[in-house]
């Protein structure tokens, strides 16, 4: 077995809104990433997917607090560590965040250059400008940026351009783990490739050993991981390899996002889109049963009532159902023929 | 293709625009023909800096033109004044890509409604009417008016926004619906959502739908027609078909290649 880069235990974070009322955003999620590996984490708005990828940093500010479970990164919990303690030696240097406005992220005011020499001296600070100057400069031509770009200003790149360039100074201090939060989805199509591009080329070239991909285009996901997660509610309810994922899937959540995916491709125009009745429920008091029971297709009173259990099957994929495999696949098949 | 007719609805010649002067002058939009038939749905797809979004504001009078014409109903258009501006607007409509900026935050939701309403002369009917009116226009795109009622537009998720949108449209009934990029700020679950809606919309009062749009596997779903817009014009057009599943100009097959397939090999070597 491959060595084990991430590994989270349970972890459960939530929001205190002004009012002091609780919302679970992440609820007791688990997630182990080989070295290697990816994994591309799928839902729509709210579902709690930014807030699992900035809970998985350890770095908490309010509202955003930690509430229980385990971060293993590289072997070191981080959970137990001071929030000054993971900012100098685990962020950055072991994990990478790549936010979603990421083109915002830059200071208008300085140069690139100034802003990666602000990076590394933030982590190593016997290390001289000329010495950074050379660094980036080689990183930006390893990634195919022209080094060019060091010299200028924020707003004298494209919107393309500068995502790639936060890409760069994200692994400037080569993480371990990268985690990039829809950083495609302010872009245009071509823009969207070369970004992806990039970030296969980081793994392929071993600046980073794993990545966490996060999107609602699920064929971009199926595109660039190995396994998909699906999150609902701020819970998981499904992990499989991406190809069972988009082609085979087994809640009925999953099933519903796959009915949305648009692809310009023959025969997209004589299926109909399957869109998804309903409203995700509210966080601040989520239902005790299933937290898809109001939306989904298939339900039973026994959904209801009763705190759904993670179904593990052969191969490492799990689901969040009552139904057993079989059940499922019968009901999908029925639907079908319908 | 069910309600397309042969009765010109809009239609533009020469259409051009250009930004700025002399040494910084940019030509936006350059010499752009379209037609324009009645109960028809085309896209305009193009990559971001193509030109699309102005062509659009050319189409619905928000920016002056620079060259060329744009005739409504086979007449020239007339958006000198004020009130013809206005006239002109219960014609044509849209939706943007933005749904948080499209709404005044200072404003509800009901009067987000009632002046769709006041703008097509039920200024005098009784409340009670009004309110009926807004109800069915709320339930048909799956919104509850009682929900809505005394909120402000920004208490609304982005989807819910997009949708009261459509709300607003199917409200207006307006002959022509240009909807600039309505799902790019969306999630893919609601993204199919708001695009049920508007066909249903479309069968419902017979418009005429113009789609702007960079996702051309979206355009491919709901357009009759396809245009592919490069740097100010028109570079292929045809049926959706036609042009999606073979392409002839190397812009429209580069477009089609950064698409990410599920069914195909997704080739990354060409960038």
């Amino acid at each position: 077995m491959a060595n084990v880069m991430l590994e989270v235990k349970e972890l459960t974070t939530k929001y205190v809104t002004r009012f002091k009322e609780d919302v679970y955003a992440v609820d007791h999620v688990s997630l182990t990433l080989e070295e290697g590996k990816s994994l591309g984490i799928a839902g729509e708005s709210g579902c709690g997917k930014s807030t699992l990828a900035l809970s998985l940093m350890g770095y908490y500010f309010p509202p955003l607090h930690y509430m229980s479970g385990e971060i293993i990164i590289n072997g070191r919990n981080i959970t137990k560590m001071k929030p000054d303690d993971v900012r100098k030696s685990i962020l950055g240097t072991e994990i990478a965040y790549i936010p979603q406005s990421a083109m915002n992220a830059l200071n208008p005011t300085r140069k690139i250059i100034h802003f990666i020499e602000d990076v590394i001296l933030a982590h190593d600070l016997y290390i001289n400008k000329k010495e950074i100057y050379e660094r980036a400069r080689t990183l930006f031509e390893t990634l195919g940026l022209p080094p060019e770009v060091l010299e200028k200003y924020p707003v004298e790149l494209s919107g393309g351009m500068k995502q790639r360039t936060v890409i760069a100074i994200s692994v400037l201090l080569l993480p371990k783990v990268l985690i990039a939060d829809e950083p495609s989805s302010a872009l245009d199509v071509t823009s969207q490739k070369m970004v992806i591009k990039m970030l296969r080329h980081l793994m392929e070239v071993g600046l980073i050993s794993s990545m966490i991909f996060i999107t609602h285009e699920l064929p971009l996901l199926y595109n660039v991981t190995d396994d998909i997660m699906v999150m609902y509610a701020g819970q998981i309810v499904e992990k499989a390899s991406a190809k069972d994922a988009v082609f085979d899937p087994l809640h009925p959540y999953a099933k519903g996002l796959m009915g949305s995916i648009i692809v310009p491709e023959e025969g997209l125009r004589d299926v109909k889109l399957a869109a998804i009745p309903g409203t995700p429920p509210n966080l601040k008091n989520p239902p005790l049963g299933c937290r898809f029971a109001e939306r989904c297709k298939y339900v039973r009173p026994e959904c209801r009532g009763v705190a759904v259990g993670l179904q593990n099957l052969t191969g490492g994929r799990t689901y969040r159902c009552i139904l057993s495999e079989g059940e499922l696949r019968e009901a999908y098949k029925h639907e079908k023929e319908k | 293709m069910k309600r397309k007719s042969n009765n010109v609805c809009l239609k533009a010649e020469g259409l051009t625009k250009v930004f700025g002067f002399g040494r910084r002058k940019t030509l936006a939009v350059d010499q752009v023909d379209l037609t324009l038939y009645e109960g028809e749905v085309i896209s305009i797809v193009g990559e971001s800096g193509s030109g699309k979004t102005t062509l659009a504001k050319m189409l619905l009078g928000l920016i002056s033109v620079t060259e060329g014409e744009i005739y409504f109903k086979g007449q020239k258009r007339d958006i000198s004044t004020h009130r013809k501006k206005k006239e002109y607007w219960k014609n044509i409509q849209a939706i943007f890509q933005d749904p948080f900026s499209s709404y005044n935050i200072f404003r509800k939701i009901d009067a987000v409604l009632l002046d769709c309403i006041h703008m097509k002369g039920g200024k005098r009917l009784p409340h009670d009417k009004k309110v009926a009116m807004m109800a069915e226009a709320c339930s048909f795109v799956n919104l509850k008016f009682e929900e809505l009622t005394n909120k402000y537009p920004f208490e609304l998720s982005g989807g819910q926004m997009q949708r009261l949108m459509i709300a607003r449209i199917f409200l207006l009934k307006p002959t022509i619906l240009l909807a600039d990029e309505p799902t790019s700020m969306i999630d893919a679950c609601s993204r199919a959502t708001i695009l049920d809606m508007l066909m249903k919309l479309r069968d419902e009062i017979g418009m005429t739908v113009i789609f702007i749009t960079h996702d051309i596997g979206l355009a491919y779903y709901v357009s009759d027609k396809v245009y592919i817009m490069e740097k100010g014009k028109f570079v292929e057009s045809g049926t959706a078909d036609q042009v999606i599943l073979n392409p002839t100009q190397p812009y429209t097959q580069r477009l089609l290649s950064d698409v990410p397939k599920i069914y195909e090999e997704w080739d990354l070597s060409t960038v």
